[in-house]
C-alpha cells in the first residue's frame, strides 16, 4: 500500500532541488525575535553613544559607573578608581579610552555574533528563511575572521572585571563633600548604588565565566578528561554557566546600562542614593 | 469521526513542481506522516514518501511542515490550529527525485571524507582503558539519527548551493568535533575541519540546533568547541610561538582524497 522510494547510489543528471519561489513557507511570526534583538540592539548602541560622550555625571562618591571605569584620563573625578592617568589620551572621554575592551568581548562573543547575524545581517533573520545576500563566506575570510581573536578580548574582560569588582569594593565608602564636588569618605557604609555595583561585579563575572573561550581553556580542549580530575570539575561547572550564556549576555548588559544610568540619575542630583548604613 | 484537513502538498520530478491541494481526513492522535499516508491510500497512490520507522528514530522521515524542517511521524497534527491549512515540501537543500523523497548522498559523500577513527597502532587491541567520562561528551552526537533536517536548514548550502563542495554541515563538523574529542584518537583533523570542511562558513546562528530532533546541542557543544580547537591550531598566535619555542611539531591527518568529487 505504502510506497517508499528508494534512493539510487548517485544523483541522476538534471536532479535539482524542488524549485519553490517563496522565500519561506514558514506561517510563525519568525520575524519576531530578531526584530526584539535589532531593536534592543540598536537602542543600547544610541545609549552607550550617548553616554560614553557626554563626559559628566559618571561619577558620585565613591560609585563609578561602568563604562567610565578604569577611568584613565586626567579629567578623572577625584575619588574613583583612576589608576593611571594618561594626559595624552585625555582629548578623550574616559569612556571612550576604554570602550574598546568590553565592546570587542561582546561583539566577538559567539553568543552576540548569533544575535546580530540574525538580527541586522539577516543571515538567516530566523530559520528556514532564505537570507538576502547572493553570495556568503561566513568567517572565512576578512574582516569575519577576526572573530576568532575572542579568546584574547576574553582575557582582556577579566581584566576589566578585576577593576569594575574593585570599584564594587570601593563604593563601600561614604559620600564625602569636598567644595562642590562629592567624593569618598570613611569605609564601612553602603548605599543602594553599592548594591547596584556589587550586582554588576557579580553578573559580569558570570557573563565572562560561562564564555565559551573560557569553556574550552579551562577544559574543554582536553581529551582526556580523566586524567584532569580538577580541570575536569571546572569545566562541568563552567559548562553549566554556558548553557545560559545567552540569558547572561542580556543580563548583564542591562545591569552595566542600568548602573550607569543610576549613577547618572544621582550625580547629576535627579534622584538621592538611599544609604543603608 | 475525523475531522478535514487541507493539506498543501509539493508535488513534483527532478525539481519542477507545484503545490497541489487536497483535503484529508484526520483523527485524533495523528501525526502529518499519518495524514500522508490517508492521502496517499485514498487520492494519490502515486504520492512518494519515505519513512520507516514512525518513531522518530530512523531519520528518514525529514520534510519542511509550514515551512519548518521537520520529522513527519513526530509531528502532532494537534499542534496546529483547527482549520489550519498545512504545507509539506521535500527539505528544500537536496535535489528532489520525487515529491517528498529528496536525494541525500551528498551527505554520505561528506561522511566518507571525514579521515576515521585513528587509534595509536602501538597501544594493543584492548589495551586502551578509558572512563566514562572521557567519551560522555561523544556520547551526546551519537545520538544522531542522521535525519540530515540540519544539513537541510543550515543557510551556508540551503541559500547558497554554490557552498556545497566547500562545507561538509552541521552534521559532518559535529562528527569531526566527535573524534577530536575522543581519547583513544591520535589524529588531528583542525586544519582540514577549516581549509577542507569549511568550520569557517558556520556563522553559529544555530538553527541546526533548532531543528535537531534529537535535541542535541550541535553548535553549542560541538561547533563552537571545534572552533576554538582551530582558533588554537591556526589562529592563535601565542599558540603558535609556543609550539615554535617548544618545538613540538604538529603533523596533519589530511582528509581522504577526492574529497570534492561527488559533492
Ligand atoms: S550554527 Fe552553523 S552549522 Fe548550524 S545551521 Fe547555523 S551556520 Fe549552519
Ligand atoms: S544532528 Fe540532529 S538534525 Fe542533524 S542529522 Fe543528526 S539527528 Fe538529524
Ligand atoms: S563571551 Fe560569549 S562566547 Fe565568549
Ligand atoms: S519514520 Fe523514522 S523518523 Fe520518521
Amino acid at each position: 500500500m505504502t510506497q517508499s522510494a528508494t534512493a539510487p547510489q548517485e544523483a541522476a543528471p538534471g536532479r535539482t532541488r524542488a524549485q519553490i519561489a517563496a522565500r519561506t513557507l514558514r506561517r510563525d511570526r519568525w520575524w519576531r525575535s530578531p526584530a526584539v534583538t535589532a531593536a534592543y540592539l540598536g537602542a543600547v548602541v544610541v545609549y552607550l553613544t550617548w553616554a560614553s560622550l557626554v563626559n559628566a555625571d559618571y561619577a558620585y562618591g565613591a560609585y563609578i559607573s561602568p563604562l567610565y571605569s578604569p577611568c584613565l584620563a586626567t579629567t578623572c573625578t577625584p575619588g574613583d578608581s583612576s589608576f593611571f592617568l594618561i594626559p595624552w589620551v585625555s582629548v578623550l572621554t574616559p569612556a571612550i579610552i576604554i570602550i574598546g575592551g568590553p565592546m570587542g568581548f561582546r561583539l566577538t562573543c559567539y553568543y552576540y555574533r548569533k544575535a546580530y547575524y540574525r538580527a541586522f545581517w539577516r543571515s538567516p533573520a530566523s530559520c528556514a528563511v532564505r537570507e538576502p545576500h547572493a553570495k556568503y563566506t561566513g568567517e572565512t575570510r576578512l574582516p569575519l575572521i577576526l572573530q576568532n581573536l575572542h579568546r584574547y578580548f576574553f582575557w582582556i574582560a577579566l581584566a576589566f572585571n578585576a577593576f569594575l569588582t574593585y570599584d564594587a569594593v570601593v563604593a563601600f565608602r561614604a559620600v564625602a563633600v569636598v567644595g562642590h564636588q562629592h567624593v569618598a569618605g570613611a569605609w564601612g557604609h553602603m548605599g543602594l548604588g553599592t548594591l547596584v555595583l556589587v550586582i554588576n561585579a557579580a553578573l559580569l563575572w558570570l557573563y565572562s565565566l560561562s564564555c565559551h573561550a573560557c569553556r574550552h581553556a579551562i577544559g574543554g580542549r582536553l581529551k582526556h578528561f580523566s586524567k584532569h580530575p580538577v580541570r575536569y570539575r571546572m569545566w562541568t561547572m563552567v559548562s553549566r554557566l554556558n548553557s545560559r550564556h545567552m540569558e547572561l549576555a542580556w543580563i548583564s548588559l542591562t545591569w552595566v546600562l542600568l548602573t550607569d544610568l543610576y549613577i547618572r540619575l544621582v550625580a547629576s542630583g535627579v534622584i538621592t542614593d538611599p544609604r543603608f548604613f | 469521526m475525523g475531522e478535514k484537513v487541507t493539506l498543501l502538498v509539493w508535488r513534483g520530478d527532478a525539481g519542477a513542481g507545484d503545490i497541489v491541494e487536497y483535503q484529508v481526513e484526520v483523527n485524533e492522535g495523528e501525526v502529518v506522516l499519518d495524514v500522508l499516508h490517508r492521502l496517499q491510500a485514498t487520492q494519490a497512490g502515486d504520492l512518494a514518501v519515505r519513512w520507516n520507522c514512525k518513531a522518530g528514530k530512523c531519520g528518514s522521515c525529514s520534510m519542511e511542515i509550514n515551512g519548518r524542517p521537520r520529522l513527519a511521524c513526530m509531528t502532532r497534527m494537534s499542534t496546529f490550529e483547527p482549520g489550519e491549512a498545512i504545507t509539506v515540501t521535500p527539505m528544500r537543500t537536496f535535489p528532489v527525485i520525487r515529491d517528498l523523497v529528496t536525494d541525500v548522498s551528498f551527505n554520505y559523500a561528506k561522511a566518507r571524507q571525514i579521515p576515521s577513527f585513528s587509534p595509536d597502532p602501538s597501544v594493543a587491541l584492548g589495551e586502551f582503558r578509558m572512563q566514562q567520562v572521557d567519551v560522555q561528551r561523544s556520547q551526546e552526537f551519537r545520538k544522531c539519527i542522521e535525519c540530515y533536517l540540519c544539513q537541510n536548514v543550515c543557510h551556508v548550502i540551503r541559500d547558497h548551493e554554490e557552498n556545497m563542495p566547500a562545507y561538509a554541515g552541521p552534521r559532518f563538523l559535529m562528527r569531526i568535533a566527535e573524534l577530536e574529542m575522543h581519547p583513544a584518537d591520535t589524529a588531528d583533523r583542525r586544519t582540514i575541519a577549516q581549509d577542507e570542511f569549511g568550520l569557517g562558513y558556520c556563522n553559529i546562528t544555530k538553527c541546526c540546533t533548532e531543528v535537531c530532533p534529537e535535541h542535541i546541542k550541535i553548535t553549542d557543544n560541538a561547533l563552537i568547541p571545534l572552533k576554538e580547537r582551530v582558533v588554537g591550531r591556526k589562529y592563535d598566535p601565542l599558540v603558535w610561538l609556543g609550539s615554535k619555542i617548544t618545538r613540538r611539531g604538529h603533523r596533519d591527518t589530511p582528509a581522504v582524497p577526492s574529497k570534492r568529487d561527488t559533492a
